[in-house]
């Protein structure tokens, strides 16, 4: 993917004499200290998205020369677009990381034709060639992960029956419902899964409604895809459900429930796009994923998870980190009969098709 | 709730009533007396707030001069902290007409949320059948719908309080919830464009549908259109009879039907308007904002505008400063959070202390003597009014 | 997926169940907030803002637990901080002028915000909950005996709101609160003194609130951060006019709201699964429904107070 030349770099020199703020005078040296501003939708502490990617921050308050300045729960309305402009004029910030979804567009879009001379990398959206070259987007490929948890589920189960709780049916979450099953199914093709959305991505005692129905359902593990799964764990966890952890480590409020977890590691990344930037060159526009390139990582097994389990999951992600690893293979149909992929088919991790993913797999229940 | 709160106070704040007047000098001093303390006693307060919000930023171990400072930068002290005030103040402008207009009548309406939401969706909605046609008549016509849909909203609450005695409180607060589900489901369902992957929304309006900024500014044409809004609403309610009406029938139903007023139709009309205001904020969020409809229209301005419009005495003409300090405020909150590494939730603090001690200034109306209309004059309006915000009788 | 697709032996079943189990689980928070805001509206005032305070309990009945390992001292510093933001509420709405519904919404900001700041040393820990009583050990049933686990605080709140109904009525206490809210002139002329009844009314309703919030953060959904509430509170405070300010209503409302919100998350579990924000939307649609069939224009406020909302 195109990577900028070192002239873009210095030209990023001069921006922040413009904003006259205290914190001027750093810009003005080329390569040298630089200020980046973290843009969250929710707290910083919730236990799962915003927290993951504020632990990728706090990764680089100790570098040399970098400044970080973060701003939580701004809204994805002009607030944000004004929130960058003010860490960009006030701040004299020099990459922008706003981690929202609903941050790219038109909000990055637009600050990024605004400020020609600041890097704005986004968590999630698709930038294309179309967009402007100094935004970009960066995402992972945790969708492996889930395919982990559910072998480590499959191996769990006696119910044959899984459950998920779901913000919303858009493309990455489907990604990670139909991961999860298709990791289960690996182990026993009779394993089935429920998937309950819950239509926002933060609602406490809708997920906590959610995680009972499922269970009273039958399912014995929950995962889930919304941005704080705490309640959802633990409310998991006390009905006596196994659970798999989402967005980081929630091993310490399920204790010996908790079975594994598929995290963000965003610390590395964050790493390379400042060092990167602090030799004069731009990070990367399209920047994607996996477990083999430290996006994701997997939480510790906890004690309930059996050696044949560990085996088996180790297995596969010993084969996940070569790469080309295909989640979605064919023979396949989604859960309306449709064929997905036919027989010797397959999706690797990086396939575009995954980024507009709009159906679920065999053996979901739930529509997409 | 059957709170008639602001109804009373304006009446005698704006001098409505029409008395025999002083010769013209001494009643422009006496106005200007009046004028005078409605502005310094809630500056006082605010003052008072900053300072106590600064010691108790000096208890957690924050420099309250920093502090001071960062609100002023962030929210007043340049070109793009004004503009980033404004900004925000104009979704809230339409958002508290919501409210101060129903409340002429004496009705408490918190519903405004679902009226911007369906506003912004209606828009929405029209914009892609229109593709292609010229750009004015889109814009009008997606305004119309907005203002359509918000009026038949909240209309409906209004006219279920006429005709029914369904109370307007709790039936807005509901009917809000209610429009936000459906916009949800309309907006992930078939007004959903295939296109919008990650952020379900709705089609991007056609590039001729947008509305862009203000000449000379990077706020949009919201504000400026709430600005007017708040000016005719005023004129709507103190200088039309249909604002007269209002009121009388506000201060007392019974006495409005012997009098013959329609007050059925009053109280449908007044909230219809303000459904129909609160979703030309919707209107402009779509079109100068999104370019489309998608989830980010419950951004929580209705609830913003109730405080709004309660802070502003329900008075119209109040609504615009109140409303661009809470956006100032809002605007700093930022770059406080920032450099003194605060969490968010210490802005929302700040707010609620400087509303309480901005309410409870509004008991020491009329007990300085320096702002008295008879100190200065007019001897009249002293003697048929009480000092403004003066207990109805 | 087509048509009903039903897991499990129970089948549609499932759903009623559910309902069940969900008013039970869910309408706790409901009760006490709209129990405690139908004292103080029998007073004659409105504390809008007991979303702050339900949050602020919900806060700091989560941080003593945490920090003293007993969920029942939580309850405890829950209701006691409520009370303190009811008896702010009261102290200044004592003031000439100043406006209760305003204020409320200033308290709502106030107490939301102080409960997210220092509420943040607390997102990570795990606190001890508050038990349940398992009514229904009696069923083979998983489902049966999950639908059955009952908080303590869901019995009391349920006690709480037969015994209001008959102090209400029945009590010289009562009597006052009621005389308070119906007309300040009589209960002036009575000797009683309103400010005095009304501040301790408001403490009361916060009292309650705070105690509302320690359920949500202590036992349902059990956790704390800062989504818990999500606008419980105002709801609970609009659900005092929809239960005409009768506590014993209050307790069907709760109990309807509750349960219509498991809805949602039931019909998916057994496959209905388009459409899901409109079955989410069934506790406002219910609501509202029981609104408009029990409103009469005749007499729109039977069993208003009498001063409630005349404003200053």
């Amino acid at each position: 993917m195109a990577h900028h030349s070192i002239s873009r770099r210095t030209l990023l020199a001069g921006t922040a004499v413009l904003g006259g703020s205290a914190l001027s005078g750093r810009g003005a040296l080329a390569a040298g200290p630089m200020t980046v501003g973290v843009i969250y939708v929710g707290p910083k502490d919730d236990y799962g998205y915003n927290q993951a990617h504020a632990k990728g921050a706090a990764a680089l308050k100790g570098l040399p020369g970098i400044e970080v300045v973060e701003e939580e729960n701004v809204r994805e309305t002009t607030d944000v677009q004004k929130t960058m402009e003010s860490m960009i004029n006030m701040d004299g910030a020099s990459l922008i990381l706003p981690t929202s979804f609903g941050y790219f567009d038109p909000h990055v879009l637009i600050e990024a034709k605004k400020n020609p001379k600041v890097q704005f990398r986004h968590c999630g959206g698709l930038w294309t060639e179309a967009n402007p070259k100094n935004a970009g987007s960066y995402f992972g490929y945790i969708a492996q992960g889930q395919y982990l948890n559910g072998i480590v589920a499959a191996h769990a189960t006696k119910s044959k029956r899984l459950g998920f709780v779901a913000a919303k049916p858009i493309p990455q979450v489907l990604n990670n419902i139909n991961g999860f099953l298709m990791g289960a199914r690996s182990v026993d093709p009779a394993i089935t899964c429920q998937v309950i959305f819950t239509g926002e991505w933060s609602l406490a005692v809708k997920e906590a409604e959610a995680t009972n129905a499922l269970i009273d359902g039958g399912a014995d593990v929950i995962t889930c895809h919304v941005d704080s799964p705490k309640v959802t764990v633990e409310t998991a966890a006390r009905r006596g459900a196994f659970v798999c952890g989402y967005h980081a480590d929630q091993s310490a409020l399920a204790k010996d429930k908790y079975l594994t977890g598929a995290e963000w590691d965003w610390a590395p990344i964050y790493k390379g796009f400042v060092t990167g930037m602090q030799a004069g060159k731009a990070p990367p526009n399209f920047l994607r994923g996996g477990l083999a390139d430290g996006f994701v990582k997997m939480s510790a097994y906890g004690p309930a998870v059996s050696e044949a389990a560990r085996k088996n999951a180790d297995a596969v992600k010993a084969e996940m980190m070569k790469g080309g690893f295909a989640i979605i293979r064919g023979p396949l149909k989604d859960n309306k009969g449709n064929e997905i992929a036919a027989a010797g088919k397959g999706l690797p991790e990086n396939a575009p098709e995954l980024e507009s993913t709009g159906y679920l797999v065999e053996g979901v229940r739930g529509s997409a | 709730m059957v709170a008639d709160t602001a109804t009373t106070d304006a009446a005698s704040a704006d001098g409505a009533v029409a008395a025999p007047r002083a010769p013209a000098g001494l009643q422009l001093r006496a106005w200007a007396a009046r004028r005078a303390e409605a502005a310094i006693i809630p500056l006082g307060a605010l003052a008072l707030g900053l300072g106590l919000f600064s010691l108790f930023l000096a208890s957690l171990g924050k420099s309250p001069a920093a502090f001071l400072d960062l609100v002023y930068r962030g929210g007043f002290g340049s070109s793009f902290a004004l503009q980033n005030s404004l900004q925000r103040a104009a979704p809230l402008l339409f958002a508290a007409l919501c409210v101060a207009l129903p409340a002429r009548l004496g009705l408490v309406v918190i519903g405004g949320e679902g009226a911007i939401v369906l506003g912004g969706l209606a828009a929405a909605a029209v914009a892609t059948p229109l593709s292609g046609a010229p750009g004015s008549l889109g814009i009008a016509l997606m305004a119309l719908a907005a203002l359509l849909a918000g009026a038949l909203w909240l209309g409906a609450v209004g006219a279920l309080r006429a005709w029914r005695g369904v109370n307007e409180t709790i039936a807005s607060l509901l009917m809000s919830y209610i429009a936000i589900a459906l916009a949800n489901h309309l907006i992930e369902g078939w007004l959903r464009d295939p296109g919008s992957l990650n952020k379900p929304s709705t089609r991007t309006l056609d590039e001729a549908f947008r509305i862009g900024p203000l000449p000379g500014l990077e706020v949009h044409w919201g504000l400026a259109v709430g600005l007017v809004a708040c000016l005719l609403a005023w004129v709507l309610t103190e200088r039309t009879t249909l604002g007269f009406a209002a009121r009388i029938a506000g201060g007392n139903v019974r006495a409005a039907q012997i009098q013959g007023l329609p007050v059925g139709r009053l109280i449908t009309g007044f909230t219809a308007l303000g459904g129909a205001l609160a979703a030309l904020a919707g209107f402009f969020e779509v079109a100068a904002v999104h370019g489309n409809a998608n989830g980010s229209l419950v951004a929580g301005y209705g609830y913003t505008g109730i405080l709004i419009a309660f802070l502003a005495r329900q008075n119209p003409l109040a609504i615009p400063p109140v409303a661009f300090l809470l956006g100032g405020i809002e605007a700093s909150s930022g770059l406080i959070q920032r450099r003194l590494h605060v969490p968010d939730a210490t802005i929302l603090v700040l707010e609620g202390l400087l509303f309480l001690l901005v309410l409870m200034g509004e008991t020491l109306y009329g007990r300085f003597k320096v702002f008295s209309p008879h100190l200065w004059g007019d001897k009249q309006a002293a003697a048929g009014l009480k000092p403004s915000g003066a207990p109805a009788p | 997926m087509s048509g009903l697709d039903l897991p499990g032996d129970l089948g549609l079943w499932s759903v009623l169940l559910a309902v069940i189990g969900g008013a039970i689980r869910v309408s706790t928070p409901f009760l006490f907030v709209s129990l405690g805001e139908t004292i103080t509206e029998r007073s004659g005032r409105i504390n809008l803002g007991l979303e702050g305070t339900l949050v602020f309990g919900a806060m700091s009945a989560y941080a003593t637990a945490v920090l003293t390992g007993s969920a029942w001292a939580g309850v405890a510093v829950a209701g006691l901080a409520g009370g303190l933001f009811g008896l702010l509420h009261g102290w200044i709405c004592r003031l000439p002028r100043v406006n209760d519904v305003a204020l409320g919404i200033a308290l709502m900001l106030f107490g939301s915000g102080l409960a997210f700041l220092f509420g943040k040393a607390f997102i990570q820990p795990s606190a001890p909950q508050l038990p349940a009583i398992p009514f229904g050990s009696w069923s083979d049933l998983a489902q049966v005996r999950a639908a059955l686990q009952i908080n303590v605080l869901f019995l009391i709140g349920a006690a709480l709101s037969v015994f209001l109904w008959w102090a209400l009525r029945n009590t010289r206490i009562g009597l006052v609160v009621r005389i308070v809210g119906d007309s300040t002139d009589a209960a002036r002329a009575m000797g009683y003194d309103v400010d005095r009844v009304r501040l301790l009314a408001t403490g009361a309703g916060g009292v309650l609130a705070g105690i509302g919030g320690a359920y949500l953060s202590l036992y349902y959904p059990g956790s704390w951060n800062e989504g818990i509430s999500s606008g419980q509170g105002l709801m609970a405070v609009a659900l005092v006019v929809f239960a005409r300010w009768n506590p014993l209503a209050c307790f069907g409302a709760a109990l309807l709201f509750g349960g219509a919100g498991a809805l949602g998350p039931a019909l998916q579990s057994v496959g209905v699964s388009q459409g899901y924000y409109l079955f989410y939307a069934a506790p406002y649609v219910l609501t509202l429904g029981v609104l408009i069939a029990t409103s009469s224009p005749n007499h729109a406020l039977a069993g208003a107070p009498g001063e409630l909302g005349h404003a200053k």
